[in-house]
């Protein structure tokens, strides 16, 4: 018996048609979730999806969303909260439950939180097994929890990345961080990412996108510099 | 016909409950207050000897006992650890009443245990064997004399009050026992200063005096108790029993037969206003238990949840041989009222509280927390994280001026534990911060964390000095806070301390 290998293209058909049978079976039960008005028409969080993010910011102001609408929060394995940050992109904290240091039952915990939460914010101490994954969206589906996944997941409904960050209000010596202008890009699939331009926060700590006239590629950035002594 | 007798009442006391908890964690023999309001709650033998006492101002208590250990007053935890001195109490004699942690009452099990000194030693003796070495015990006819005998109880003894002498032990004792400082207060400058004193005055003139609430406390002081004390009430019988005759192999027909017990099972609960959310199913083999699994459900079990339960189990477990006898026991039933909203409304909130319940069961009581935002200058001593369910005690209100905090925006990082950081100049020298403010060049290339490859700064700002409370020895910290960008974008809170660097938050 041989096994003949798939060339890429392929396999990226492949992917892109399990997506879609994915997206028909989950059908009924992917209704819409509140989402951060700054993340309107960009990305729309769905009940039952996994969303990847790559950066505290990017996960807080996700889960900011269902929270201003009034769900409950759940965040699974993040130590290093920053808690007035969260409340400032709109995190409602009187909703929210963290359980900081899950160890290794941190995947039980998930799971029994998103009975009864509607978005679990999780960061895995580890690599996460593509079963464990598997199972796991199968619970979020019938519960219809949204599943906001901070480092690597195997497959995710959709990537939310920080691409581009520039701080604005701090100089050499004097001054300080007042806003930050980021890009944000949301990857779907094989299809081409999406971006958008984001105050998070501005300097009067709203998050908003920023303004069309105001757009200004914030430039790529160059490698860290090494140094050798 | 005969006069049936008083029921007698016993409480149990373990002074100084506050502080057993807090004195787990220290020797034995420091010396221990816990503070309410600033005022000393409970203290620990080693204090007391150093003149300590209850109602002291914590300025006070500090100058008699300088070296004194200060706990915060954590009335949940107390609560909690009494529990296993409630469940001993409540394993020799049933119908334990709690008044707060520390104190509980029950009727006196004397004909058991062949007397009521006899009951009190049984007890005292079930709760010495827990770790509590301090337990007093008092008997009497009502709770409040029974409650007076215990306090006058040395440690692991009993003082009975003979039937119908509540009157004559409580009439020597001082009024501040009644523990309504107005009216002692009164009473002493009335000058009457024993119990006894007070209660021969005529019950009529005490209520117009004193009104109602003068007289129950008249009552009390010559004997008569006007608190019954409430039991609680033991669980109903809800297990429910399947015997199979002949006994069956096949998991599909005891599942078949079993469909009318799990229904009587689920309509018993009910009568009671209860449902059930978790079960232990049992399955009996020759006489003898051969399965037994315990199955929570996230809602609470119906006729068909309980049906695929033991249909599960039976194919996951198969039995040694056929099946006698299948038994659904209740392991934690809820009342349905809590359950009843999710028909109307989302019910969230007490959703909610079960599924932290369950978290809890996983990762450990404190393992959950609320999160809030309090006062404080550095981001992490703006961050409250209480454990879940219990009260917020000891946090600072966020709203009142912090002079001197990092402004805002907020960093979305905050790392629980600082780690070393390196922030060098031009000439890889390590920028220092002076006395006054002033530092010996401006930052030039920084490591956040060791084993980060070194950044060129791009902006930065500070020093930001803070002189946190330098009247207090063991607390004063004296930093500078630097906000630093890279040139990569990454944006940090240092900290320089002693002229060490730090790395306290990341803007990312």
């Amino acid at each position: 018996m041989s096994v003949t290998s798939l060339d890429p293209v392929r396999s990226e058909l492949l992917a892109e048609l399990q997506q879609k049978v994915e997206r028909i079976q989950s059908g009924p039960t992917a209704e819409p979730v509140a989402t951060h008005p700054a993340l309107s028409g960009l990305l729309q969080l769905r009940a039952g999806g996994v969303y990847g993010v790559d950066a505290a910011s990017a996960a807080l102001l996700l889960a900011a969303g269902p929270s201003l609408a009034g769900a409950w929060c759940g965040i699974v394995g993040v130590q290093d909260l920053g808690v007035e940050a969260a409340q400032t992109y709109g995190l409602q904290l009187e909703r929210t439950i963290v359980v900081p240091e899950p160890r290794e039952r941190w995947l039980e915990v998930v799971a029994a939180l998103a009975d009864v939460v509607d978005l679990v914010l999780v960061r895995p101490p580890g690599p996460v097994r593509q079963g464990e994954a598997a199972r796991l969206a199968a619970r979020l589906r019938k519960r219809g929890a949204v599943l906001v996944a901070w480092g690597e997941w195997p497959r995710c409904d959709a990537r939310l990345t920080v691409a581009g960050t520039r701080w604005e209000g701090l100089e050499q010596g004097h001054g300080r961080l007042k806003a930050r202008r980021v890009r944000l890009e949301v990857r779907r699939g094989a299809a081409p990412p999406r971006e958008r331009e984001l105050w998070l926060p501005a300097a009067d700590l709203a998050v908003r996108p920023v303004e069309a006239e105001q757009v200004r590629r914030v430039e790529a950035v160059p490698d860290p510099v090494r140094v050798v002594s | 016909m005969s006069v049936s007798p008083p029921l007698r009442t016993m409480t149990v006391w373990c002074p100084d409950w506050p502080v057993m908890a807090a004195l787990e964690e220290l020797r034995p023999d420091a010396p221990v207050a816990v503070l309410e309001n600033n005022v000393v709650l409970a203290c620990s033998p080693a204090a007391r000897v150093d003149g300590v006492r209850r109602g002291m101002r914590r300025r006070d208590a500090q100058a008699r006992c300088p070296e004194l250990v200060l706990a915060p007053s954590r009335p949940d935890a107390d609560a909690r650890a009494f529990d296993a001195v409630l469940e001993a109490v409540e394993e020799l004699s049933p119908g334990v009443a709690p008044l707060r942690p520390g104190l509980c009452a029950l009727r006196v099990p004397t004909r058991f245990y062949g007397g009521e000194a006899e009951a009190a030693a049984v007890i005292a003796e079930r709760i010495v064997s827990l770790g509590v070495w301090d337990v007093r015990l008092g008997v009497a006819d009502g709770l409040f004399a029974a409650e007076q005998a215990a306090r006058r109880a040395a440690p692991q003894d009993v003082v009975v009050v003979p039937t119908g002498g509540s009157g004559d032990f409580l009439a020597d004792l001082p009024v501040e026992v009644l523990d309504d400082p107005e009216l002692v207060s009164l009473l002493r400058r009335l000058g009457l200063s024993s119990l006894g004193a007070f209660a021969r005055l005529p019950q009529s003139d005490v209520h117009t005096r004193f009104g109602t609430h003068g007289a129950l406390l008249h009552r009390l002081a010559s004997g008569g108790d006007p608190h019954p004390i409430s039991r609680r009430q033991p669980p109903p019988e809800l297990v429910a029993a399947l015997a199979l005759e002949p006994p069956l192999s096949l998991v599909e027909p005891i599942a078949f037969s079993l469909r009318t017990t799990a229904e009587r099972f689920v309509a018993d609960l009910a009568g009671h206003g209860l449902v059930c959310t978790a079960v232990r199913i049992e399955a009996d083999v020759d006489g003898v238990v051969s399965s037994s699994r315990r199955w929570a459900h996230p809602r609470w079990f119906g006729t068909a949840d309980l049906v695929d339960r033991v249909r599960w189990q039976l194919t996951a477990q198969p039995a040694h041989g056929p099946v006698e006898a299948v038994r659904l026991v209740p392991e934690v039933v809820e009342p349905l009222g809590d359950h009843a909203d999710a028909l109307f409304g989302p019910g969230a909130d007490e959703q909610v509280e079960r599924g932290v319940a369950r978290v809890q069961s996983l990762v450990g009581h404190d393992g959950v927390v609320a999160p809030s935002v309090q006062g404080g200058r550095g981001p992490a001593s703006r961050r409250a994280l209480v454990t879940w369910g219990e009260r917020a005690d000891g946090v600072r209100p966020a709203a009142r001026p912090w002079p001197g905090q990092v402004p805002a925006p907020a960093p979305a990082t905050v790392y629980r534990e600082p780690f070393p950081a390196l922030v060098v100049g031009a000439e890889d020298q390590v920028v220092g911060v002076d006395g006054r403010g002033g530092i010996s060049c401006p930052p030039a290339r920084f490591r956040a964390q060791q084993g980060d490859p070194w950044q060129r700064v791009a902006a930065w700002a500070g020093p930001w000095p803070v002189d946190e409370q330098w009247w207090d020895e063991a607390a004063a910290r004296r930093v500078a806070r630097f906000q630093v960008v890279g040139v990569d974008g990454s944006a940090w809170l240092m900290v320089v301390e002693n002229g060490q660097w730090w790395t306290e938050a990341r803007y990312d």
